[in-house]
């Protein structure tokens, strides 16, 4: 699926670690089965040679690992970026959660990650090896004597179907060519949900929920959850409990968290790719994108560095509360 | 042995739900999930439930115990409710397996007497896999995927289920179903066992060897340099020790009700920054530290107190749910060395 190879992405990571520009490479690696990849850091050619793989699944936002690692290494860090990791990039850059100097930036392009469970679902488990032909993806398990043919589309990953922007938004280089922001329908499951009595849509969240195993997961693969001590890390903060004690809390930690990422959350979509639990989170993240788009206009964190998001913003056309009040559910 | 016809299951459920609650693997959309059975629910065939069959017997929280002050009297109320009798239909031998790991905390001096509450009114109704997956490695800790422990093995073929009882328990349930299963020989089983044996000879996994580890190897394998590399990515959530049906840790906290204290307890993991927090701080700084920790316990303290026993067994869960793919496999393989070359 993938048009940028494998072989031009540590082609070039080499010559920027052997002309000096960068001291390592934040890139994926290889593990046992073509799908489980691994973020992890390069430090020489060999390293590279020996482990770095780029395949229809290096869906992990690379992001977030700067602000760990750039504290940690001498020199520039390479980072290779998807268009919507680029958008993490850019708001982090904006609370000043990395230092940019110390990183350099090659945008590469994505035709879409895969998920591993669509995979599964379709060629069932036993998956031995998976090979890309174009659009054709080859999937080899335990239980057929032939390999079978599969559509790449049939197992993009929900983010990519609804891939909100192939441009990249920040880089100090790019490969490939420069993409567009694109039409998604990534609001049309928002409004599914909006349509809903207010029974329907609690009975929703209610099960979608109720499987939450306070594994945390989805708040530490957050390129937007950045903070250095969480509150429900602390003991003496009087919520941190490391499991839902009732069917309100487990809702209470997601519902607080998407308050706490809005207006800074890019929709990159991490949260609902590493749910152990298959907890479809982005979908309250894009409730709140499409509300603040509503209200205060379209606003697409990430895209620039230093924008204001409308909820730490003021205008006097913003909108009053009492609108926000109005709309409430009529049959709630 | 015994056997019945597969369209009659539905049947065995039903009068096996007549005298204790039945949890057995439904599809959910979270995945295969232990549930509660009725007639309407249907048996899922899946390899694996996402979260193991230790839940029915280490829950992620209970309540111990609950204080009351009045005045200067504290009263304290014992909130256990006596544990009904039930069955797990469906655990597979990598998770019945876990049990032996479990009770070996739970069960030794000084006993936990909520694990063994459960552990007494559960009966554990155990199914031979007949399809394996790329991520189960339950050979590399001796375990047989065809002949899988519990109270009552279970071998499914196209057209029949077998039961074997393996404890009084099993036999005093197989009793029950005798109207609805009638005698028979092990030669279709066998022939099942073999056909799975084919596929788990062919599992990529099937070579993965133990010998760097167990017992005794704490002051080799402690400072070996391949944490830094193994543990750079680790994301520091509880993924991996929530799903594991070995992982055993918790917690123990007060909750405040406004006008009582209620004392519960609660899953832990060792991947947290607050993980045996004591009153002189954490003793566990980086998340490198905290990696190592999961797995020496499984690799190397835990057979070191428990007879050369390891406390992983395979299922392969963490392979399939840890965000950045890193697991107990690429540990093994790593820190194995040469071993696993």
């Amino acid at each position: 699926m993938q048009k940028i190879t494998r072989e031009q992405l540590i082609d070039k990571a080499s010559k920027l670690l052997s002309n000096g520009t960068v001291s390592c490479v934040l890139g994926w690696k290889l593990g046992d089965f073509d799908y489980d990849v691994t973020p992890a850091v390069f430090n020489t050619v060999e390293e590279l040679n020996e482990g770095f793989v780029f395949n229809d699944f290096c869906g992990a936002n690379f992001s977030k690992y700067l602000v760990a690692k750039t504290g940690k290494v001498d020199g520039k860090i390479l980072v290779f970026l998807k268009p919507c990791d680029t958008y993490s990039f850019n708001q982090l850059l904006t609370e000043h959660r990395f230092d940019r100097e110390k990183v350099y930036a090659v945008g590469i392009p994505c035709e879409g990650m895969a998920d591993i469970a669509k995979v599964k679902a379709i060629c069932g488990e036993g998956v031995l090896a998976i090979g890309t032909d174009g659009e054709k993806m080859t999937v080899a398990t335990l239980y057929s004597d032939e390999p079978a043919l599969i559509d790449a589309k049939d197992v993009l990953a929900e983010r990519c179907e609804n891939c909100k922007s192939k441009k990249h938004v920040a880089y100090d280089e790019l490969l490939g060519e420069e993409g567009d922001v694109i039409e998604s329908n990534r609001f049309d499951e928002v409004a599914k949900l909006e349509a809903m009595s207010a029974d329907e849509r609690f009975a929703f969240w209610q099960n979608e929920l109720s499987r939450c195993i306070r594994c945390n997961a989805c708040r530490d693969a957050c390129p937007a959850c950045t903070c250095e001590k969480c509150v429900f890390d602390n003991p003496t903060s009087g919520v941190e409990n490391k499991s839902p004690a009732n069917s309100f809390e487990e809702k209470l930690f997601h519902i607080i968290r998407a308050y706490h990422v809005a207006g800074r959350c890019t929709d990159c979509g991490e949260c609902s790719r590493v749910c152990p639990q298959n907890i479809p989170l982005h979908l309250l993240n894009r409730k709140f994108i499409k509300d603040m788009n509503e209200f205060y206009g379209e606003y697409q964190a990430g895209a620039e560095v230093g924008m204001r998001a409308p909820l730490v913003d003021y205008t006097t056309e913003d909108l009053e509360p009492g609108e926000v009040f109005d709309r409430r559910d009529t049959d709630a | 042995m015994r056997k019945c016809k597969a369209e009659k299951l539905n049947d065995i459920f039903a009068l096996i739900a007549q005298d204790m609650t039945l949890y057995l693997p439904v599809d959910t959309e979270g995945g295969a999930a232990f549930t509660k059975w009725n007639e309407n629910v249907k048996y899922s065939e899946s390899l694996n439930t996402v979260r193991s069959p230790k839940d029915f017997f280490f829950p992620q929280t209970e309540n111990l115990m609950a204080f009351k002050t009045e005045g200067k009297n504290i009263e304290i109320i014992d909130t256990r409710s006596e544990t009904e009798d039930f069955a797990v239909f469906g655990v597979r031998a990598c998770d019945t397996k876990s049990f032996d790991v479990l009770d070996r905390v739970f069960l030794s001096d000084p006993v936990d007497s909520y694990y063994a509450n459960r552990r007494e009114h559960g009966v554990i109704i155990s199914v031979a896999c007949t399809r394996p997956s790329e991520t189960c490695f339950c050979t590399a800790f001796d375990i047989d995927a065809t002949s899988p422990q519990g109270d009552i093995s279970v071998w499914k073929t196209e057209t029949d289920v077998y039961f074997e009882a393996n404890t009084e328990k099993g036999a005093a349930l197989m009793e029950k179903l005798s109207a609805l299963t009638e005698d028979c020989d092990n030669t279709a089983v066998e022939s099942a066992k073999e056909s799975t044996k084919a596929i788990l000879s062919r599992l990529p996994l099937k070579d993965l060897k133990l010998s760097a580890f167990g017992g005794g190897k704490t002051m080799e394998l402690f400072e070996n340099e391949a944490w830094d590399e193994l543990s750079q990515s680790c994301l520091g959530c509880g993924t991996c020790t929530f799903v594991c049906p070995t992982c055993q840790c918790y917690d123990i906290k007060d909750f405040n009700t406004g006008n009582s204290v209620v004392r519960f307890r609660c899953w832990d993991s060792c991947m947290y920054s607050d993980f045996t927090k004591m009153a002189h701080g954490n003793n566990r700084l980086t998340q490198k530290e905290r990696f190592r920790q999961r797995f020496m316990h499984k690799l190397v303290y835990y057979p070191e107190n428990n007879d050369g026993l390891f406390s992983c067994v395979g299922c392969g869960r963490c392979l399939a749910k840890c965000p950045i793919s890193m697991n107990i496999v690429k540990v093994i393989k790593k820190i194995g060395g040469k071993t696993n070359e």
